[in-house]
């Protein structure tokens, strides 16, 4: 077999004595800790930087939103950004890499569910509530600081190359677009948790996304379904990005897609917190 | 100390564990034994709090599992060797958990050298042969030197040399002070293991025993005799009203009597002995008759699929009915007769 050789009858075990008076309680010198959310976030921490798939899904996604970014604005000349901010290039890669974070999003808690970890971390962690607490806390930071990072790089080296021709303000469309997608990560990770299923969550992700997005364009054949469809037109994911990035220069600036967002994504939370308690492992 | 008192688990209308009532005690070694799917595994995930009993209750030391502010360093626990993420290496994943209590980085590092994984600690773990896995779950249950441990199924698909290191392992342990609670479908592995023995059958309790006296009420004792006087011998024995069966081979069996009185009984009459040995029926035997009426997947030799449905736990199997409808020879038919 294949276990090490070396090291196999190593044990620290004192020679056994069967007849030690059983009653007797084993005493560790390890220190007791009382564990609160500070290990929780520590250890998860731990977890996403040590697998492959975060390296992978935040790789592509930098790939794609710096790469497709700098080609655009590569393309583009000074004249484009007269009423636009210079952060636009990053939004054509941001719809694309939106994806990578839903999928990192749903990763982050569904491969412990398809690898049977989960009842390893609920062991170690029987308060679930702080192990999703700690997942939804270190995913949110990762995805916001990553793609904050990406679209400031894309709207300074725009800036730089196209420089002058505008006074308008980026950094808000900086801030506004990496929260919406790092909160379609975090949805991801709400719904992952709540359907434990790494391929089901990621397509249910990517209907909600997509879905909306394509449906208007049947809706509004029928007199009957157009609120519906102008509605969804409006709020949809690429639709809202592109209100944050002000690329039809409206009023708004999409703040209340962003808030739809954050209700849907609040409303997924609650559930994933609930049936967490509910369910077994 | 564990104490498990009226635990219930019904998936529909299935009762995979049923009033469940037994404590496991600190400093000896309780295996939990059963057939497959007696509700073993069930069991162990409600006392760790991932599955929710549908009635009764599990204290570790008098505290719900849920209320363990260092779960750690109360309970290690290996439930199955492929319970983590393949991806990540054996370091990082005992690190994740250790952080998780608060337990120090350089614990990892003793734990890993305890299960002699040391050499492979930056492996990933999807790399790892089954016995791998398997030192590298009873690594983290480990980690927290807790007091009580519990082992799913430990020496599952272990070679000889694993399954006696876990052996060793699980005896120091108890050893220790600590409580070690180990469920198996091996009689045989715990006869070598436990001091005490819980057994369910059906998600229900089935016995709740030292090993010495499990041993001695489910099995048949008897005292095995040859002698090259095998006449003479019989003839003594009968006529001091001694019952003998002769079995093949020239061996007598004696049921109810002393090897001593037998042996004494011989020198009286000068016959030369060549064996005089007490016998015990293998653990194995006695596992198979307490839980007979209780294993849930039986495989039928001979009879045709579904003749005969399995009786009711309980129930004594009466002989087989003669009539249209015989049952075909029902799994463990042999050892009742015997």
């Amino acid at each position: 077999m294949s276990t090490p050789q070396p090291q196999t009858h190593q044990q620290a075990a004192p020679a056994p004595n069967w007849q030690s008076a059983p009653g007797t309680s084993y005493t560790s010198p390890i220190p007791v800790t009382r564990t609160h959310l500070g290990h929780a976030l520590t250890s998860e921490w731990t977890k996403i930087k040590s697998v492959r798939s975060t390296m992978w899904t935040l790789g592509v996604f930098l790939l794609l939103v710096v790469g497709i970014g700098l080609l655009v604005a590569a393309q583009t000349n000074d004249n484009d950004y007269a009423d636009v901010p210079y952060t636009i290039p990053a939004f054509f890669g941001l719809i694309l890499g939106q994806i990578c974070l839903i999928t990192l999003g749903v990763l982050v808690v569904s491969s412990e569910y398809g690898t049977g970890m989960i009842r390893t971390t609920f062991t170690a962690s029987p308060q679930r509530h702080r192990v999703l607490t700690a997942k939804l806390l270190i995913f949110f930071v990762v995805a916001f600081v990553v793609s904050a990072l990406a679209i400031g790089f894309v709207g300074l080296v725009t800036s730089g190359m196209h420089g002058g021709a505008s006074d308008n303000e980026w950094g808000g469309t900086v801030l506004k677009g990496a929260l919406y997608v790092s909160l379609l990560g975090v949805l991801a990770l709400a719904v992952g948790s709540m359907l434990r299923h790494s391929a089901g969550a990621i397509t249910a992700m990517l209907g909600l996304v997509l879905v909306p997005a394509i449906l208007p364009a049947f809706l509004m054949m029928s007199e009957s379904l157009r609120t519906v469809g102008d509605k969804m037109m409006d709020y949809n994911a690429p639709n809202a990005l592109a209100k944050i990035f002000e690329i039809d220069s409206e009023n708004g600036g999409g703040t209340s897609q962003l808030v739809l967002l954050i209700g849907v994504t609040a409303a997924a939370i609650a559930g994933a917190y609930v049936l967490l308690e509910r369910r077994d492992v | 100390m564990i104490e498990v008192e009226g635990l219930t688990k019904r998936y529909g209308e299935k009762m995979a564990v049923n009033q469940l009532t037994f404590a496991v005690r600190p400093g000896i070694v309780t295996g939990f034994l059963g057939p497959n799917g007696a509700g073993k595994s069930t069991t162990m995930r409600m006392m760790l709090g991932l599955d929710r009993p549908t009635a009764g209750d599990v204290r570790i030391d008098g505290q719900h599992y849920d209320r363990l502010k260092d779960p750690l360093t109360y309970i290690g626990a290996l439930l199955d060797a492929k319970a983590m993420h393949g991806g990540r290496s054996a370091f990082n994943h005992l690190l994740c958990l250790a952080q998780s209590n608060g337990i120090p980085r350089g614990r990892v590092h003793e734990v890993l050298d305890t299960v002699g994984l040391t050499a492979v600690a930056k492996k990933k773990a999807k790399g790892f042969s089954l016995g791998m896995g398997q030192r590298l779950g009873i690594a983290g249950a480990l980690l927290g030197d807790p007091r009580i441990l519990m082992f799913d199924e430990p020496v599952n698909g272990l070679d000889p040399e694993g399954i006696h290191w876990i052996r060793n392992l699980m005896k120091s342990l108890a050893a220790q002070g600590r409580t070690v609670f180990v469920s198996s479908h091996l009689m045989s592995e715990m006869a070598l293991t436990a001091d005490h023995l819980v057994v369910i059958g059906q998600g229900r309790l089935l016995a709740d025993t030292s090993m010495a006296d499990f041993i001695r009420e489910n099995s048949r004792s008897y005292v095995r005799i040859r002698s090259p006087q095998r006449e003479l011998l019989l003839d003594v024995l009968h006529r001091a009203g001694i019952v003998v069966v002769e079995t093949g081979g020239g061996t007598l069996e004696v049921d109810g009597h002393r090897p001593e009185d037998i042996g004494e009984l011989a020198a009286q009459h000068r016959i030369v002995l060549h064996e005089l040995s007490p016998q015990q029926a293998s653990l194995e035997e006695a596992f198979m008759q307490l839980t007979a009426e209780s294993v849930e997947y039986h495989a039928h030799s001979g009879a045709p699929l579904g003749a005969a449905p399995p009786p009711l736990p309980g129930d004594r199997p009466g002989p087989p009915t003669p009539g249209p409808q015989v049952p075909g020879p029902q799994w463990g038919d042999d050892w009742k007769k015997g």
